[in-house]
């Protein structure tokens, strides 16, 4: 059970403030998840660039070596920014995937995150200590999604932490519980993807990864999620362009969304958004049940997708 | 020439014994599931299957009478401004009116208030005459909301808010033939005479992290005097415990499968929740990993017959156990007496369990005025409260033989186990051995 | 008249003051701003009060209200007027899920939308909401009247008892037992006062289709199943 907040910036003067906007939207959110908090960002592009997000609990030894260890599959062209038990590393894009699979191959390093924007920080610890460990507040970006966790029956960890990524330059957060999880993930297992929880979360990241693996685009993916997946959520789903919303059908997790000419915001209650500049005058509704929502930067007005 | 087979005893099916098949004919014969009262009737490990190991050379114990053993205990030390104190830790867990009759409501009310402990209401709302007879009177906050009002919450001495009970966690649905009295119709604004429908999840809220925001509530409304506790059935022990606690709650009763239940779907009692001895440890480690434990009380109830269970089921780290069915036998349920007439409905004394036909001949599961009236409350209290103190005793004589002067001080290391599924679940050593299966995970 | 500051000033402060008014006290106009999606504010009361919220609220604004009258100038999270037992409740926004859940008497006007669940379990309270209610509305409801001068999503009224529901725009579906019933005169009265204590005098009782249980539940018989 959770807390989960996104912001996507239709106006490009806020950009430098989005980690600091995000920051307090999901501090507002801690009481609904004290056991851990995560936050995933979009930053600017840059050209031929891209990056990846690790994280590891032993830090000072495991980040220490990253240059020698990468900067061969990186092209010797390899840039690291080490922040508290995370550490980005900038690579030319046609290296990002190889560089992937290297890290995939160690033990106590883990991969949040990879793409050409995306960076994904999360921690055990209440909201307010995650922003300040990983400095979110100084951040700027164009969109990012947070989550905040009550851990309901896996353990408080630092992987069981929201967001999970999804593919490049993707993630998820969920709020609620799902229940056909367990077996989902033997499945999912079958076909090959890994999984470092017993969270359900997780396991609705990685049912998305394969969908969109196997041919769909995200739209389908959350649309034939509704059918496969069991239980209660609403998910919220960082996109490279922007960010997408599905209740599920019985819709009893909280869904808040407001919208104005410079942003669009998700909480999973209104006090996550009353922070938020002209909030008095934005469009405030709810996402319907059972329909996937898009807001994409390369059209600018949101559409619904009935499913 | 002709092969003649040779006669054998005949063999019934273990699997498809007697009761099994006349299910089946009865299924098929009425097309609706079965409902009866009562708690799991199958057995199952219980606390039958453990011993204390007493004194000896190396635990001296305590005189009886002379030396104490303190039996008090205090519930909803976290946030409540007025937490209860209780003389004895063995409460009367929530049954409604509506279930039970006027008169045993009354009962169990004049029983526990003689014995200085507590009574709950249950899903019928809080009558006059319960919280008049009941010097310490918990209301129960449940997903139909009948009869839920501000002023009886402000009245109550504390407030449970159910999830679920050991009898069917996450259970609705309909419940046949369970007559709506006049005054029940009344009391849950609901036409008479119908088959009532039960909704499973509460209608305002779902989900500890909304739970949370729905305690809130409750506290502000009764400015933050009443202990709030939640009360779950026995499904997932560990995780429900640090998500009552992480909630909000100041208490936290956990209820096996062997609770009773006025009227639910016999597939629920038997096959779904598990035995209160499979669910104390678990919740008493999410507690202490929490570092919660005797912070957030624990009370415990399924199966609760004697003081031997309730000093077991504190050794395993309850502060307090809860009684339905126990206290309603001590009022007379089930009695002997009544013998002639529970054959003429079909059954037995001890296994009469139909209540939700309004019919019972001890006249405590019924709403009917003849039958109720054969229950007199005053005798019926004193009889209760009699049952209570008895346990009480029992309880203090097993913990002065462990060397105990408070019931609070007995611990897991006092018991020992007689089979290998009781040592697991209360993670005690097989007796004879220091062997606690399954030690690994919980 | 209080006023209190919900920016500087706790919860508690308020739901106490509020709770502790004095009888025949003349202060009984409360003046509450900046809740910025505060939960639980003005629950409990139980005094013929006017209480004024000067912006949007959490969940549960005005729980268990008892004879006050309670305005939120802005919009209402999920359970707004739960339980209600008398008084009014006026939200000029929105309403979230489950608003007026259980009520048990008083009424409680949305001028905006009221989201899933609006009146869920209703037991005697009165709602009447300008706009469209979200799914599941009117759930198990046991008594009292819901009017919806809008839309109503799936499955209205599934499970219903003997509330009355009145809706003027389209129903999307409705839910197990309940059925469009026919309007009589008595209806139209009761209609008539509704949108009257409302305030919303421009919509017209002919306007609406009344819904209802059609009682097929209240016994059951194996035919019936699919419903269960």
């Amino acid at each position: 059970m959770c807390g989960i907040v996104g912001l996507f910036l239709k106006d490009p003067a806020l950009e430098p403030n989005l980690g600091a906007l995000l920051s307090e939207m999901l501090v507002s959110m801690t009481d609904r998840g004290p056991d851990s908090a995560g936050i995933a960002l979009y930053t600017q592009p840059v050209q031929g660039r891209a990056k990846l997000t690790l994280q590891s609990a032993t830090p000072d030894r495991d980040f220490a070596t990253l240059e020698d260890q990468f900067g061969e599959v990186a092209g010797g062209d390899l840039h690291v920014t080490v922040k508290d038990t995370h550490a980005v590393l900038s690579v030319a894009s046609d290296r990002v995937e190889a560089v992937r699979e290297a890290a995939l191959g160690l033990d106590t390093v883990r991969v949040l995150a990879a793409g050409e924007t995306i960076e994904i920080y999360k921690e055990v610890g209440l909201p307010r200590e995650v922003v300040e460990r990983f400095d979110i507040k100084r951040m700027a970006g164009t969109h990012g999604i947070g989550h905040t966790r009550m851990a309901t029956e896996s353990a408080v960890t630092t992987l069981g932490a929201h967001p999970f990524s999804t593919g490049a330059d993707q993630c998820l957060v969920h709020n609620g519980s799902l229940s056909n999880h367990n077996n989902l993930r033997r499945v999912l297992k079958q076909a090959g993807m890994r999984f470092e929880t017993e969270n359900d979360s997780e396991v609705a990241a990685a049912y998305l990864t394969r969908s969109m693996a196997g041919g769909r685009d995200l739209g389908e993916a959350l649309t034939a999620a509704l059918d496969d997946l069991d239980g209660f959520f609403t998910f919220v789903v960082g996109t490279r362009n922007g960010f997408g919303v599905l209740r599920d059908p019985i819709a009893c997790k909280p869904a808040v969304m407001a919208e104005t000419s410079q942003y669009v915001a998700f909480g999973s209650e209104y006090r996550a958004l009353v922070g938020l500049p002209d909030i008095d005058n934005a469009r405030v509704w709810e996402p319907e049940p059972a329909s996937v929502y898009f807001w994409d930067r390369s059209a600018t007005a949101g559409k619904a997708m009935a499913a | 020439m002709s092969y003649r087979n040779p006669p054998t005893p005949p063999r019934k099916s273990a699997t498809f014994d007697d009761a099994s098949l006349a299910e089946i004919r009865r299924a098929a014969e009425t097309g609706i599931y079965d409902i009866r009262g009562g708690g799991t009737k199958r057995k199952v490990p219980h606390f039958d299957d453990l011993l204390f190991l007493g004194a000896s050379m190396s635990r001296y114990p305590l005189e009886g009478y002379r030396e104490r053993c303190d039996t008090s205990v205090t519930l909803g030390t976290r946030f409540a401004k007025k937490p209860i104190q209780l003389k004895i830790p063995v409460t009367i867990a929530g049954m409604s009116f509506g279930a039970l009759s006027g008169n045993a409501k009354e009962a169990l009310g004049r029983g526990a208030t003689l014995a200085g402990t507590s009574t709950t209401t249950g899903d019928g709302g809080m009558t006059d005459e319960e919280r008049g007879h009941s010097d310490t009177l918990v209301y129960q906050y449940l997903p139909s909301r009948y009869g839920m009002n501000p002023k009886d919450l402000r009245r109550a001495d504390a407030i449970e808010i159910v999830i679920g009970q050991g009898a069917k966690p996450g259970g609705g649905g309909m419940l046949l033939g369970q007559k709506i009295s006049d005054r029940v119709a009344e009391m849950r604004t609901l036409p008479k005479g119908i088959d009532q429908r039960s909704a499973c999840r509460h209608p305002d809220w779902t989900g500890p992290d909304d739970l949370e925001i729905k305690i809130l509530e409750l506290r502000e409304i009764t400015d933050w005097e009443k202990p709030i506790y939640i009360k779950v059935g026995g499904a997932r022990p560990y995780y429900d415990t640090a998500l009552a606690v992480k909630a909000g709650a100041d208490v936290v009763v956990l209820d096996g499968m062997q609770g009773g239940t006025a009227a639910t779907q016999d597939v629920f009692i038997e096959h779904v929740g598990q035995p209160i001895l499979a669910c104390i440890r678990p919740a008493v480690q999410a507690l202490q990993d929490l570092g919660m434990h005797r912070k957030v009380q624990l009370i415990v109830s399924g199966g609760i017959r004697t003081g031997a269970d309730v000093a077991k089921a504190l050794a395993l780290g309850a502060d307090a156990v809860a009684i339905g069915t126990a206290a309603l036998v001590a009022i007379g349920d089930n009695d002997p007496q009544w013998e002639a007439e529970y054959n003429k409905l079909g059954s037995t004394a001890g296994a009469y369990d139909d209540w939700h036909e309004g019919m019972d001949p001890a006249g405590i599961t019924t709403q009917d005025p003849a039958l109720a009236a054969r229950l007199d409350p005053v005798r019926a209290g004193r009889r209760l409260a009699n049952y209570l103190k008895v346990m009480t005793l029992e309880a203090q004589t097993i913990a002065r033989a462990c060397g105990h002067n408070h019931l609070h001080n007995l611990e897991p290391e006092d018991i020992c186990a007689l089979t290998i599924e009781a040592a697991a679940m209360a993670r005690v050593p097989l007796a004879g051995t220091a062997w606690i299966p399954g030690q690994a995970a919980f | 008249m209080p006023e209190f500051d919900l920016a500087s000033a706790p919860l508690r402060d308020l739901n106490q003051a509020l709770h502790a008014i004095e009888p025949g006290t003349n202060d009984l106009a409360f003046d509450i701003r900046n809740p910025r999606g505060s939960h639980a504010v003005a629950v409990g009361c139980d005094a013929p009060l006017t209480v004024n919220v000067h912006g949007s609220v959490g969940y549960y604004c005005g729980g268990m209200n008892a004879q006050a009258a309670i305005t939120v100038r802005g919009s209402a999270g999920p359970g707004v007027a739960e339980n209600m037992m008398s008084g009014t409740v006026i939200v000029e926004g929105d309403a979230s899920q489950y608003a007026g859940a259980t009520g048990r008497g008083g009424l409680l006007v949305i001028k905006g939308n009221a989201s899933s669940r609006c009146g869920i379990s209703m037991k005697g309270i009165d709602i009447v909401v300008a706009g469209n209610v979200g799914h599941m509305s009117a759930f198990m409801a046991q008594s009292g009247n819901l009017v919806v001068l809008g839309d109503a999503g799936e499955a209205l009224g599934d499970s219903i008892y003997e509330a009355k529901l009145f809706v003027r725009g389209k129903v999307k579906s409705l839910g197990a037992d309940c059925e469009e019933k026919e309007m009589r005169p008595e209806h139209v009265a009761l209609l008539e006062n509704l949108l009257e204590r409302a305030g919303m005098t421009d919509a017209r009782p002919s306007e609406f289709r009344r819904y209802g249980s059609a009682r097929k539940l209240y016994n059951f018989s194996i035919d019936n199943v699919d419903a269960y």
